[in-house]
């Protein structure tokens, strides 16, 4: 695990792009803070998705210009934002009841570790000088309908993301349906990690060597 | 006659209780409520338990009312702060206790707190260590946790419109838990950039009905916590 996996395959936005044609036109989307938040650049022309922000908006648009921000108008990261024609606000309970109650279709986060069951660690190292926080991820992961991770393959040091089984505290339990990394694309499925795609000029092997579980071939 | 309308954020606080519990509104610094906190930290209540999703930025406002040494303990979902390092400073030398809920149970703890409901079923946190030592129920082969109503003495609630009968209207994504603490505190008090008489809100538009406000105040220009940190304020 000594190669840096940053000079083979997909970069951040390549990532993004990947995971943009997947999401169908009219979906109900919730996109995390961080890699997550640049899948919406790449939606396909002719597709139109709304974006929810848990913090309570519904038709969130992209940022507005340099000193255009209202400070009441704001996205999960906090930062300022802009309400798309069409838009709705509403209250943190009906926020979390469209999350739980399953009708945000698709939610997309950043990962600290998934395993070959779909378990998610994103929220907390379990360091015991860390100041805990969690926000909203574990009602997302319960409650949305499809949740996709993006995410680098290895850690910064080399270390495989996808493990067989999380070492860090959990966000939730069987609750990751695929992941978009540099390398690849991978479905969480009953058997494991299947490959669904690799990136181009990338081989199963050199995949397989940085994940820490089996990974299935191509069905 | 009701009038629920006082005249000033000192007289809105003025017996907020030591040891007592209060929501206080707010994501980040959209519907911050800072002139009723800073009212707070004048009034000198201490010993207190506060609800809020954050914990405050800079050491203005929340951060300011902890950083006093007001706050006993915290229920919140997210206490971090790109830039505050008073939570941290407390959490670390033990002077203040922290109940890490995730977002969408402490909405609805205090949803549940508001319309007479003790205690939930909830998915958030199934496996985690969030639900370690909580009573949990299979339904239709899936498993819950039960999560308990949360009701608090006082809310602090940033509104932008509001009448003498308590009804209110917010601002865009400030309304956060504005809505659902007015209904989950014994006393629910609300400053807005306006109070105006009954009637002149339309009534299709009110978002929180007067029934759930106990007081409202008017502060017509509020200030923004990042403009207070950006120049360097603390407070007091």
């Amino acid at each position: 695990m000594t190669q840096p996996t940053n000079t083979t395959g997909w970069t951040r936005e390549q990532m993004a792009q990947r995971l943009a044609q997947d999401i169908p036109n009219g979906s109900y989307v919730n996109l995390g803070i961080g890699i997550p938040e640049l899948v919406a650049k790449f939606v396909p022309e002719g597709r139109t998705l709304i974006y929810h922000t848990e913090n309570g908006l519904l038709g969130m648009g992209p940022s507005p210009a340099e000193g255009q921000g209202d400070p009441e108008l704001i996205n999960a990261g906090k930062r300022h934002v802009t309400a798309n024609p069409g838009a709705a606000f509403f209250h943190h309970a009906d926020s979390f009841s469209m999350i739980r109650g399953g009708h945000i279709d698709l939610c997309v986060l950043g990962a600290m570790q998934v395993s070959k069951d779909g378990d998610l660690a994103n929220w907390s190292t379990g360091e015991p000088d860390a100041i805990p926080a969690v926000g909203g991820a574990m009602d997302l992961v319960a409650g949305v309908k499809s949740v996709y991770v993006i995410t680098q393959h290895c850690t910064k040091t080399g270390d495989p993301k996808l493990v067989d089984s999380c070492t860090y505290p959990l966000t939730g339990r069987g609750v990751i349906n695929r992941i978009y990394t540099d390398l690849a694309v991978i479905d969480v499925t009953p058997d494991g990690f299947r490959l669904v795609e690799l990136s181009p000029g990338v081989e199963f092997e050199y995949v397989q060597q940085r994940t820490g579980a089996p990974l299935l071939p191509i069905q | 006659m009701i009038n629920k309308q006082v005249q000033s954020p000192a007289k809105a606080v003025e017996d907020i209780f030591d040891g007592a519990t209060v929501m206080i509104g707010g994501f980040g610094e959209a519907g911050s409520p800072i002139e009723l906190i800073h009212a707070l930290i004048d009034q000198g209540a201490k010993g207190l338990t506060v609800v809020s999703n954050n914990c405050g930025s800079g050491e203005v406002g929340l951060a300011a009312l902890l950083k006093a040494q007001r706050v006993a303990k915290v229920v919140c979902s997210f206490p971090r702060t790109a830039n505050s390092t008073v939570f941290p400073d407390l959490y670390h030398s033990g002077k203040i206790e922290l109940e890490l809920v995730p977002q969408g149970t402490l909405a609805e703890r205090i949803r549940a707190g508001g319309a007479g409901i003790p205690a939930f079923f909830t998915p958030a946190a199934v496996g985690t260590p969030l639900a370690e030592c909580k009573e949990s129920r299979v339904f239709d082969g899936k498993e819950f946790v039960m999560e308990r109503g949360l009701k608090a003495d006082f809310a602090l609630i940033k509104g932008k419109l509001a009448d003498t009968h308590g009804n209110v209207v917010y601002n865009k994504t400030a309304r956060n838990f504005g809505p659902i603490m007015a209904m989950g505190s014994k006393v629910a008090i609300v400053q807005v950039e306006r109070v105006v008489e009954p009637g002149e809100i339309d009534p299709e538009i009110v978002v929180t009905p007067g029934i759930f406000t106990d007081r409202v105040v008017e502060v017509a220009n509020p200030a923004h916590e990042s403009a207070l940190v950006a120049a360097g304020v603390c407070y007091p």
